[in-house]
């Protein structure tokens, strides 16, 4: 059976986060290191895909200032998104040629890891045909964007648990004028533990691949919410 | 000579959009060294090169879609450099916004054997020059009726004239309309069926039916600009006092209740005296009656990604500035998820729009309907001020009152928005 590490990288700056990812990337790609799972928490952060539309983001600079957010353009597919606290951001770094080569069945199983353990909290997360993500009721719960490069995977998916979703108000997500969701706001109370615990065991089952944590996991899952 | 295909990324994949060359013709590459990057639904690809040598045509512009296995740039693998490269498309040129775009499904003259192309494929799949896309725009021409000659089956300039010549020859078959102008649909209107253009119309403009939401606002606005005589009063409030105890209570506020203290709950609980002092802009008009309302129940305007909403703060006048903070952000979040329930939507007798958040200084609001006012909040900023004939830098914020003129004159106005803002600038209810 293939394995996967796992780890939970508490709250990380962005740009710290995509150079780990970059420095992993660059290892998995020599072999260097089997497949891993990162899971991080930014700080409000509004992200842009290499093909997004910068008149997606609907403040200006001095108004995200002095929100406090940063803003980035980044490597991944898709257009424009938001990073925050109470949203657990998943990485994948995997090698696709040891499971699929296949980038669509890639997404559809990030995305059925998302509404799997949705359903453990009693939510009924679903695909929209031609709008990659996770949504509930017509409302998007959890972004995906994803990039490739010699079959290994980077960047991942957003899953908004206890987001605040005023912060969406200076994009609009993805490029698609649609609600957005989160799990507290849809009266599912779970700590960020719980969720990445059950993100983690569907990531498992869904890729066929055996999780294991790695030592540097830190036990700050509870700490890190504003 | 090495051809540069679009690759299939996987079992289910007919296209990819291809998004960035990393190499312009007449780079020399190395085989395995990313080439280009491609984009299918929501996933970036590099694509290393098949081989190494010299990139010595490039055939796809950036931003097309094609199918899989269409040839998309030619490595020239001699290592000489006999023939200058062959730039068939500029890289980095963009499509041209108004480029006609053939809607009819074409078949993919360079890729053999391909997999159905879905209709959405709105352009010939074959590579094309500039010159022949901008004779084809002159004379809106439908590419796909036209028999390329050219190298993979390219459509030339040659092609492009000759195709030309028979149509001056057979007036039978005529070169396309242009795009017919879609009928302006006035904001009042109940959204109309959607009918598609005709499927070689060359589109100039997309059109989208209006969300019910849209329609809903847009037929609101409209018919609040018929009903009210709207008048917009500006008032400068110094909310210097009001800055400093939200500076000095914010974390505690945090820390205690868990919501960020901003300035709108001071600002409606100041609106609330006002209403309280002057009970006619708390009215509806019906007919020739005026009705007051006893209760006062202020709407908040939440922007939404494609809209607007203005959930209700009930009995508003019953609250303090912490109970006003959660309902604000209660609603907001509802509202922004969808959650609201009717009758939250619903019986508003005063509205606030804070447009502040988004950097507007002073703005014209539109009156909620049947309400007769609504007051507008600016961005709260530090300015220089004269006082006592020096210049002094204080926490500034345009309020502006929108105001129904049929039943409140400038001078109420005036009253009202003047009681606000000195129950901002001489703030004295605790916070906390």
């Amino acid at each position: 059976m293939r394995r996967c590490e796992w780890r939970d990288l508490g709250r990380a700056e962005y740009g710290e986060a995509f150079e780990r990812q970059r420095r992993l990337v660059d290892q998995r790609k020599q072999g260097a290191i089997g497949d891993q799972f990162l899971v991080v928490e930014h700080p409000h952060t509004i992200t842009l895909g290499r093909n997004g539309k910068l008149e997606n983001l609907l403040a200006r600079d001095e108004v995200l200032a002095r929100a406090g957010v940063a803003f980035h353009h980044t490597d991944r597919g898709g257009d424009i998104t938001y990073h925050g606290p109470g949203q657990i951001v998943g990485y994948p770094i995997l090698d696709l040629r040891e499971w699929k080569r296949d980038v669509v069945a890639y997404v559809r199983a990030v995305e059925q890891v998302i509404i799997d353990a949705l359903a453990d909290f009693g939510l009924a997360g679903e695909r929209v045909p031609g709008m990659t993500g996770v949504w509930v009721n017509g409302a998007k719960i959890a972004a995906i964007g994803v990039h490739i490069s010699r079959w290994v995977t980077s960047h991942g998916f957003a899953l908004n648990v206890a987001t605040d979703l005023s912060y969406f108000q200076y994009i609009v997500p993805c490029g698609l004028a649609k609600p957005v969701a989160s799990m507290a706001a849809l009266g599912v109370n779970a700590s960020r533990k719980q969720v990445i615990e059950r993100l983690v065991f569907h990531f498992g089952r869904v890729f066929d691949t055996e999780m294991s944590a790695s030592g540097a996991n830190i036990e700050c899952g509870e700490l890190i919410y504003d | 000579m090495t051809d540069v295909v679009m690759p299939q990324m996987g079992e289910s994949i007919v296209e990819g959009t291809l998004t960035k060359w990393l190499k312009k013709a007449g780079d020399r590459v190395e085989r395995d060294e990313p080439l280009f990057e491609i984009s299918t639904d929501k996933v970036d690809t590099e694509i290393p090169s098949p081989a190494a040598g010299t990139l010595s045509e490039v055939l796809v512009e950036e931003g097309k879609t094609v199918g899989i296995n269409t040839v998309l740039a030619r490595i020239d693998e001699s290592g000489g450099n006999g023939a200058g490269p062959a730039v068939a498309a500029k890289p980095a040129a963009a499509p041209a916004p108004s480029q006609p775009r053939a809607e009819a499904p074409v078949t993919p003259r360079v890729a053999p054997a391909l997999p159905p192309e879905p209709a959405v494929q709105a352009e010939p799949s074959g590579p094309l020059s500039p010159l022949v896309r901008k004779m084809a725009r002159e004379h809106s021409l439908d590419l796909s009726r036209i028999q390329g000659t050219g190298a993979g089956g390219r459509i030339t300039k040659q092609d492009v004239e000759r195709y030309l010549a028979q149509q001056q020859a057979t007036p039978a078959a005529p070169p396309l309309a242009p795009a017919a102008q879609p009928p302006r649909v006035p904001p009042v209107q109940a959204p109309q069926a959607y009918v598609p253009p005709a499927a070689s119309t060359p589109a100039k403009v997309r059109i989208e039916p209006m969300s019910t939401m849209r329609s809903k606002i847009a037929e609101h606005m409209v018919m609040s600009k018929r009903t009210s005589a709207h008048v917009t009063t500006i008032h400068r409030v110094d909310m210097t006092k009001v800055a400093k105890i939200r500076e000095r209570q914010k974390e505690d506020f945090q820390a205690r209740y868990g919501l960020t203290l901003t300035f709108l709950p001071f600002v409606t609980r100041a609106a609330v005296e006002g209403l309280r002092a002057f009970p006619i802009v708390n009215a509806s008009i019906e007919g020739n009656n005026i009705l007051y309302h006893n209760e006062i129940n202020i709407g908040m305007a939440v922007a939404l990604e494609n809209g607007l909403i203005v959930p209700v703060i009930r009995h508003a006048d019953e609250k303090n500035v912490l109970g006003l903070q959660r309902a604000i952000v209660d609603l907001a979040a509802r509202a922004r998820s969808r959650q609201l329930k009717p009758d939250e939507v619903q019986g508003g007798t005063f509205s606030i729009t804070n447009f502040g958040s988004f950097g507007s200084v002073i703005g014209t609001p539109v009156i909620n309907q049947p309400q007769v006012a609504i007051l507008g909040v600016g961005v709260v900023e530090k300015m220089p001020v004269v006082i006592d004939d020096a210049i002094a830098i204080r926490s500034t914020c345009f309020l502006s009152l929108t105001f129904d003129h049929r039943l409140i004159d400038g001078a109420v106005a005036d009253q009202f928005t003047g009681k606000v803002k000195s129950v901002l600038e001489n703030w004295s209810e605790e916070v906390l």
